[in-house]
């Protein structure tokens, strides 16, 4: 199974939910160190195949490596080889930025001498270093996210995903958040994995693109080859060309109504 | 190891940090002493059976011990509404270890939280036989913990909102509270509710409480430590299976 090239392989991988298939015979892979687009609309398979990567579901077919390591049979060992931002913040708001990496370095068996050595430097990275001692409940959404990168990073992942990293941020705070990333990528040679609604972060920053639509993939490339395939001008065209235009509407989960209360209540519980 | 101790840390840190949440709790055992301690105390000594305050006292440790314990399993569907909760999930550790940190600092909390309901009653005028029983009654009190924050998770694993709270205090806890001996003598009691009463763990918390506290009680304390430990052992077994197959 172990590529030297690619540090992700899919192969027809595939999930179902009773009746409902989410995901079905999508096979691709990510080369080490590269930039990975994954595109859909709402509900096309994104959320569902992360998922699947990252161990937190079970595929129905199919097979996955992560690393050189199935998150079927080897859970751990793949969880150690990336880390993750969620589409949803994932901090613990009662501790404070410090704790809460401490935390995912105990978690993540960090020697406590690499942590002394690695909090500080990812907490300069995404330039919260004078607010770590804060409870993140005091923190903007933007500060969150940049808290979670910091974090996601803190054990030397070699695969960071990062799912729609940008939703709801401010340009400057979407700029910042892609220089951190593309500065790791560089660095420390962090392969990436993120989706996005954004086409045009996707073009500017993925070096290779794949397009889910209803739980299949229709078109994977380089921007300019999915522009060239479909004839049009920029992602964002061949997008909507590929996945058509009709608008796509999500069956609203209770998570939703909680990001909704979230949001009524000022991002206090 | 270490997931277990950042784990058990995590509750313990983010209960002391909640002030109000401390002094929240603390209202409801004072209200059961005072209004029941004294209000129905006059009735208990003229039906013969002793000093009320001194009877239900042990009787509201154990409530509030439930009450804190089931509450901060609970806590599971806040991590896992607010995203916390997936964090743990894909952490490269066994989710039994994150599932026995999580109950260990629930018991924790839980066991503190009676322990001030305990300071409480001795200053509303609760002595207990002797100073030396506090020790085994704090023991008793951490296990009482522990079988309800095992619970409370194996609960909360299998709900995916807090729309089934409600439904789990007025099913659940508060039940378990009310039929439990905690608030009346089992030993004259309709055989019926003394039948339930022997299904609920908490008669016997509240059992061996008031052998230490008091002097007096209805089972063994054999029976007592030996159903407590043994439905703690069972719960966190059926809480960890649940809790490893939560998918998120």
């Amino acid at each position: 199974m172990e590529s030297m090239t690619n540090i992700i392989e899919v192969k027809d991988l595939g999930k179902s939910f009773g009746d409902f298939v989410a995901v079905k015979d999508v096979t691709f892979s990510v080369e080490r160190g590269g930039i990975f687009a994954f595109l859909g609309p709402n509900g096309a398979g994104k959320s569902t195949t992360i998922k699947m990567l990252t161990t937190l579901l079970h595929p129905t077919t199919g097979t996955i490596s992560i690393n050189g390591h199935d998150p079927m049979t080897e859970p751990d060992a793949a969880r150690q080889s990336f880390g993750i931002v969620f589409q949803d913040p994932s901090l613990d708001e009662d501790l404070t930025a410090l704790e809460n990496l401490e935390l995912h370095g105990v978690l993540y068996n960090v020697p406590k001498e690499t942590m002394k050595k690695r909090i500080p430097e990812m907490l300069a990275l995404v330039e919260l270093s004078d607010r770590q001692n804060d409870f993140v409940r005091e923190f903007s959404g933007g500060m969150k996210r940049r808290l979670e990168i910091a974090r996601g990073l803190l054990h030397h992942p070699k695969i960071i995903f990062l799912d729609e990293p940008t939703l709801g941020l401010d340009p400057q705070t979407r700029n910042a958040l892609w220089g951190y990333v593309q500065k790791l990528n560089i660095e420390e040679g962090i392969t990436v994995f993120f989706t996005t609604h954004y086409m045009e972060e996707a073009d500017r920053i993925a070096k290779h693109i794949a397009i889910i639509d209803h739980g299949v993939i229709i078109a994977q490339g380089t921007s300019d080859a999915l522009q060239q395939q479909t004839g049009t001008a920029t992602l964002e065209e061949a997008f909507l060309k590929l996945t058509g235009s009709a608008i796509r509407d999500e069956s609203s989960s209770t998570l939703d109504h909680m990001r909704q209360a979230r949001q009524m209540h000022g991002g206090r519980r | 190891m270490k997931a277990i101790y950042i784990m058990w840390l995590r509750e313990v840190k983010r209960f002391i940090r909640s002030k109000s949440r401390i002094v929240g709790s603390l209202g409801q055992p004072i209200l059961f002493l005072v209004a029941l301690g004294y209000g129905l105390g006059p009735v208990f000594a003229k039906a013969g059976q002793g000093n009320y305050l001194e009877f239900i006292a042990p009787g509201i440790i154990g409530m509030s011990i439930i009450f804190s314990a089931i509450f901060n399993g609970m806590q599971v569907i806040w991590d896992r509404q607010f995203g916390f909760l997936k964090e743990t999930m894909v952490a490269p550790v066994s989710r039994l270890s994150i599932m026995f940190g999580r109950t260990l600092g629930g018991a924790t909390v839980a066991g503190a939280q009676g322990t001030l309901v305990l300071i409480l009653a001795m200053l509303a005028g609760f002595r207990p036989v002797s100073w030396f029983a506090i020790i085994p009654a704090l023991f008793i009190m951490l296990l009482i913990a522990l079988l309800f924050s095992a619970l409370g998770i194996m609960v909360a694993s299998r709900l995916k909102d807090m729309q089934g709270f409600q439904l789990i205090m007025n099913f659940l806890v508060m039940p378990l509270f009310f039929l439990s001996g905690a608030l009346f003598p089992l030993n004259n009691v309709p055989s019926a509710l003394l039948l339930v009463a022997r299904f609920d763990p908490l008669s016997y918390g509240v059992d061996a409480l008031r052998f230490f506290l008091i002097g007096t009680s209805m089972f063994s304390l054999t029976l007592d430590i030996g159903v407590l430990v043994g439905v703690s052992a069972l719960f966190l077994v059926i809480g960890s299976y649940f809790f490893s197959r939560m998918e998120v």
